[in-house]
């Protein structure tokens, strides 16, 4: 097994961080294969605040990691039903309507006869509720996605990594952070040696 | 590290090095060439935005995409300072060019949404190779597109009027009115495609951020990258939105070319008033939004060494859809004739007689041969495969698509009901300039996409390797490093993928 190596790493060895200053540790792997493994053996273990960081997708790591499916289609169903709302209270309130509301100015309904046809024309209203719904739910997808994600995050202790820079290359890699309840420093890079790692390292918070 | 084991392509059987566009049912056609490393995928795409200078062809192409552009900014400019008179638009003739390259464009867009979210879909990996830039040639498609709309209306300072702004007339738009529906259904199109490539990118412009070496570049990418770091947990919903937005995409792209025929089917004019339109336009775009894949694919795989990403098999694919949809817009044309013949209205019928015998036949048999005729040559494999063969028939269909929309236009309305104010259309030297304008807009933003972004889907390509896959058999060969602190059995992989966690990479080529 790879030991840590001062030349790529401006950590140190071991406990000599303090807990304080110590985001966690980080091992990495090869290949996708040695990195299932090791995650499954990481959630097993216990550990809580783990992740396991990949240049792609890496598919049956869900499982082996036991992450719980996101919430996230429900939202946008949510959002999108929202969308196709607002599209029929447009079209309703301006073609068809004479009241006045409040939105940000007095504005006023203006009911429009076109043809003899209905005021509430709603097969002619359809267009416009749909590509409403799908603006919205594409909209909250992304944006939900972000959200949950903690995403735009520029600064994070992994990114100032020099090792962790291969995670978007070809790199796989481990992070337990400091913050989990069985998070002992020499005892946790210990077990992420024993399980393949190629590279073991503290990560300075 | 030493290289992983190869699975390269001369160990399958029916595969020859550079070329993987044999059938063989039994193996998976490999769609990285001459590769077998993650690593090589990265530098392949990135060294195009690394490298110091572009190649030479980058800038004689983005000199006469700027030339063009100052064009189409004169040409715009004095239409608005002039008016509308200064194309040569008549009394019966009112939507010429302009609506022409509007639909054009609209359509070109379409085979990137097609690629992006109906083959991810249908669980087509080769679109990993192009679906970035082809998303990439919707969205400047669609800015060219929209262009058109918003200068044609004569004042367009009054633009805004297209919106439901409050304002102080307490005036609406009409929401019965396609050209209305057109509104939402473009703007909808231009935000989500928008958004799904940005989405897409987004792991891709972290690659580039870690690699970057300069000031700027690092700021760059790395603002725009949002502080991506491949985590698995991050990665779990980013796949969760990609397929919502796929999903989402898939009937938003069919509505948005139905909703553009509508502004012609919903009319009453000979010729538009026809109920084929919708699923017509949509073949359509999608014909000529994949010629224009393939016209952008060719040069750009040659230019930037991206052959063993985009592969042959790529470009052969990309053409059998174009021979299908092709042969979609053949039978749309014959029905169309069929219905005009069947229906007995007599203004019908005249205008498709009119249309390919009239004063326009040239037009209309430029369309039938360009776009019916010619692709027909992909029925052959040499010709599918055949690099300067596809990129010129796929320039004939961009010329053919945009005739059909000429001959749509322009033929129904210079002969309509009233014989007495039929006229002819010739288009002036203003008409011309934004039209090759509008090409050097789109070439221009394309342009220099190819040189800033990655213009391949780094992370998705990876994703399609056979080594991605964590039970490949390469993985399993080697027992020799034994494993450490394995006391827990792991549940849910195969035994032969754990037996040795972590000894992967380091060995030479193994027995399965």
């Amino acid at each position: 097994m790879t030991t840590l190596s001062p030349t790529t790493s401006p950590v140190i060895q071991g406990n000599q961080i303090p807990r304080k200053r110590l985001y966690g540790i980080m091992a990495e792997f090869h290949d996708p294969a040695a990195l299932m493994a090791a995650a499954d053996k990481v959630r097993l273990a216990g550990f809580r605040w783990w992740d396991c960081h990949t240049p792609f997708p890496v598919h049956g790591l869900d499982q082996a990691m036991g992450i719980k499916r996101t919430i996230l289609p429900l939202l946008v169903f949510g959002a999108g039903m929202t969308g196709t709302t607002i599209g029929f209270c447009l079209q309703a309130f301006t073609n068809a309507a004479s009241f006045s509301i409040w939105a940000l100015v007095w504005v006023t309904g203006y009911p429009f006869l076109i043809s003899g046809k209905p005021l509430i024309s709603l097969p002619a209203f359809i267009p416009v509720m749909f590509e409403l719904t799908i603006l919205l739910s594409a909209l909250s997808a992304v944006g939900i996605m972000f959200l949950f994600n903690g995403l735009p995050r520029w600064n994070h202790p992994l990114l100032a990594n020099k090792r962790f820079l291969r995670v978007t290359d070809d790199r796989f890699f481990i992070v337990i952070e400091s913050r989990d309840p069985r998070f002992f420093a020499s005892r946790t890079e210990q077990f992420l040696k024993d399980l393949g790692a190629k590279a073991v390292e503290m990560v300075e918070a | 590290m030493s290289s992983l084991p190869m699975n390269r392509p001369t160990a399958l059987p029916g595969f020859q090095e550079s070329d993987n566009t044999a059938e063989n049912p039994g193996v998976r056609a490999p769609l990285v060439l001459n590769m077998d490393r993650f690593g090589q995928v990265t530098r392949q795409v990135c060294q195009v935005a690394e490298s110091k200078k572009p190649p030479f062809a980058w800038y004689a192409a983005f000199t006469i995409s700027l030339g063009l552009v100052g064009l189409l900014g004169f040409c715009v400019n004095y239409l608005i300072f002039t008016g509308v008179g200064v194309w040569g638009l008549n009394n019966p003739v009112m939507w010429a060019f302009d609506i022409t390259n509007f639909v054009f464009w609209v359509g070109i867009g379409h085979a990137g949404t097609l690629i992006s979210a109906i083959l991810f879909l249908f669980r087509q990996k080769w679109r990993t190779g192009i679906n970035r830039f082809a998303e990439a040639m919707t969205i400047f498609a669609v800015i060219c597109a929209g262009l058109f709309p918003g200068i044609h209306v004569g004042r367009v300072w009054l633009a805004y009027w297209l919106f439901p702004i409050p304002n102080q007339m307490d005036m609406w738009p009409q929401f019965r009115s396609p050209l209305l529906w057109d509104v939402f259904a473009v703007g909808t199109y231009f935000t989500v495609s928008f958004v799904f490539w940005f989405v897409g990118m987004v792991p891709d412009l972290a690659t580039l951020r870690d690699r970057a070496t300069g000031r700027i570049q690092q700021f760059a990418y790395g603002l725009f990258a949002l502080g991506w770091r491949g985590s698995n947990r991050h990665w779990h919903r980013y796949e969760r939105a990609y397929l919502l937005l796929a999903a989402l995409s898939t009937p938003l792209v069919l509505s948005v070319h139905s909703v553009v025929s509508f502004d012609f089917a919903v009319s009453q004019v000979p010729g538009w008033h026809t109920t084929i339109f919708p699923p017509y336009f949509v073949a359509g775009a999608i014909f000529s939004g994949f010629a224009m894949v393939v016209t952008l694919a060719v040069p750009a795989r040659q230019l930037f060494g991206l052959k063993d990403l985009i592969t042959l098999r790529h470009l052969d694919n990309m053409n059998k859809i174009i021979l299908v949809t092709g042969c979609m817009v053949g039978y749309a044309y014959s029905m169309e004739f069929f219905i005009a013949w069947y229906s007995g209205a007599m203004y019908e019928r005249f205008a498709f007689i009119n249309r390919a015998f009239g004063q326009y036949w040239w037009a209309y048999w430029i369309m039938v041969s360009c776009n019916v005729i010619t692709p027909q040559l992909f029925w052959f494999k040499s010709i599918r495969t055949s690099i300067p063969i596809m990129f010129a028939l796929c320039l004939v269909v961009n010329i053919g698509m945009w005739f059909e929309r000429f001959v749509i236009i322009v033929t129904s309305l210079a002969n309509d009901f009233l014989p007495t104010s039929w006229d002819f259309f010739t288009p002036t030297w203003v008409d011309m300039g934004t039209m090759l304008g509008a090409f050097g807009l789109f070439g221009t933003l394309f342009l220099l996409f190819c040189r800033y972004l990655p213009m391949i889907a780094i992370a998705e390509v990876k994703a399609t390797m056979p080594q991605a896959n964590p039970h490949w058999s390469g993985y399993a060969a080697h027992d020799d490093h034994g494993h450490a602190g394995g006391s827990v059995k792991p549940s849910f992989a195969s035994p032969d993928a754990l037996r040795s966690p972590g000894s992967g990479p380091d060995g030479g080529p193994s027995a399965p």
